[in-house]
């Protein structure tokens, strides 16, 4: 119990006095995951609005597949793309395994379903009216697609932000493409893995703390932006 | 002149027939008044005028023409202007929502400014730029659908029961806003249940029920017809052709 204590003060002090260590494995996952959100979004803000925009076979099929890949173990993804990149894989020329790029890819893969899927019901969200009123005044069919986006812009960016948070805190991508490589792919989730087995609590607990107020603020952001 | 032409229009939704072999044509500089019940398809048939929803037979033709794909209809869409029946504000303020189908066309700033101050001073909304658009009351947010439908100069203007919810004072109002724009040329399409209404506004009108025209020419016409269908609408609008004929002299009276 005293151990444990001590630990909270502790890391308390290192995220105050601004450990060098903290700070790099914070800053890293953080550029990390806002790279890999924000390539993620830029494919699938625009597929959602596609999706959800024409009808074509399979059209609900292809969103409950989407919405069942929410919640998809992370070392699943890990896994998946480790075979795509290890040396034997079809990308395995261009040396991506065990670096911060391998790990963007996997985090990019494993967000795609959540800021996918919930793209398109930011956008279903929108009343008809809205559309029709677009076209009326005589949006073309791009501009009528940009113009439900700009309606749906809270819901859509709590996707993103969603995107963000599940990228931030996933471990398996990380462990098993990223490598866990101190000062080049360790973050704040296999960090903590890694000093936790060492028995270094203070560092664990320091970086658990920050990662949960970043859960923390998250949510909260989310929440806001709902009904924004 | 025609504006616009319907020529042996059916549309079907969802597998039900809504609107059943229309023929109506808009000569251009009247104002056309549809009245029929609610459900008669008065709104499915502004939608297919501005070419929204496609006839699944017949045709419409814009300006003489029909156009033949999607690009040539958002081409004629483009001179349609048309305030539906519950307007629906987009996000921004009043100004955004004005100056949104300029700024579709790509026009400059200033003359985006120059035609969003002219057609807000025309709904009497002078000043209510920077509100935002979706607190606005009602008849606010008709008059802001009207201005924004008047700021891309149309040379259709498609109005669906434009005081259907409005109060009223706000109904006068808005009234005498469409017959501004008809004073200076606008052709226009009115639907409304509201009879008097038609009679007011409308050179000429077209009864439609059920999806079909039941009939049309001048309110004096009408008024004398003695078509079944004609009766059972008067009836259906809870008048008989006495009161018709009492509120027909009545909008004279009142104009
Ligand atoms: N998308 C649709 N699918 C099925 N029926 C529809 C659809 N839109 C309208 N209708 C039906 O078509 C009829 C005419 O509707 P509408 O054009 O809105 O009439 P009005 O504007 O005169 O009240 C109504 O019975 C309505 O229920
Ligand atoms: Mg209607």
């Amino acid at each position: 119990m005293d151990e444990i204590a001590r630990g909270f003060i502790r890391a308390v002090e290192l995220i105050i006095e601004l450990n060098p260590e903290v700070i790099e494995v914070t800053l890293r996952s953080f550029l990390i995951a806002l790279t890999s959100v924000t390539i993620a979004s830029l494919i699938n803000v625009p597929l959602g609005s596609l999706i959800h925009f024409h009808h074509f076979p399979g059209r609900s099929g292809l969103i409950n597949l989407i919405q069942t890949l929410y919640s998809i173990p992370t070392v699943t993804v890990g896994l998946f793309v480790f075979l795509l990149i290890s040396r034997e894989g079809p990308l395995g020329g261009y040396g991506l395994l065990y670096t911060p790029y391998g790990m963007i890819i996997g985090q990019t893969v494993l967000i795609t379903p959540v800021i996918l899927g919930l793209t398109i019901s930011a956008l279903s969200s929108v009343s008809e009216d809205i559309r029709d009123t677009a076209v009326s005044l005589g949006a073309d069919r791009f501009q009528t697609m940009w113009t439900v986006i700009v309606e749906a812009r809270g819901p859509v960016l709590a996707a993103v932000l969603l995107g963000f948070g599940r990228a931030l805190s996933e471990v398996g991508v990380a462990m098993m493409i990223g490598g866990n490589i101190r000062g080049y792919t360790r973050v704040l989730t296999t960090a903590i893995a890694l000093e936790t087995s060492m028995g270094n609590l203070e560092i664990s607990i320091a970086l658990g703390l920050i990662l949960i107020s970043i859960a923390l603020v998250v949510n909260t952001v989310v929440g806001r932006l709902q009904g924004w | 002149m025609r504006t616009i032409q319907l020529e042996g229009v059916s549309i079907e939704k969802n597998g039900r027939q809504i609107l059943t072999d229309i023929n109506i044509e808009v000569r251009t500089g009247e104002t056309l008044g549809i009245i029929g019940p609610t459900g008669a398809g008065k709104t499915t048939l502004l939608r297919v005028m501005d070419l929204i929803d496609l006839p699944s037979k017949g045709r419409v033709l814009f300006k003489g023409e029909a156009p033949k794909n999607e690009g040539e209809r958002l081409a004629a869409r483009r001179r349609i202007g048309v305030v539906f029946q519950r307007p629906v504000m987009l996000r921004g303020t009043v100004y955004d929502n004005v100056a949104y189908g300029l700024r579709i066309r790509r026009l400059s700033k200033d003359e985006i400014d120059e035609r969003v101050e002219a057609a807000l001073s025309d709904v009497g909304l002078k000043g209510y730029e920077r509100r935002p658009a979706k607190v606005l009351s009602g008849g606010e947010m008709q008059r802001v659908a009207l201005a924004r439908a008047l700021a891309i100069s149309p040379e259709l203007l498609l109005l669906d029961e434009p005081t259907a919810n409005l109060d009223p004072r706000t109904s006068y109002v808005i009234e005498e806003l469409i017959s501004r724009a008809k004073m200076r040329g606008m052709t226009t399409v009115v639907s409304t249940h509201d009879l008097p209404q038609a009679v007011r506004l409308a050179d000429r009108i077209v009864i439609i029920m059920d999806g079909r025209v039941v009939s049309s020419g001048s309110a004096d016409l009408l008024l004398n017809s003695d078509s079944d269908d004609v009766r059972a609408f008067l009836h259906a609008g809870m008048l008989r052709p006495v009161d018709w004929r009492f509120i027909h002299e009545f909008a004279r009276v009142s104009h």
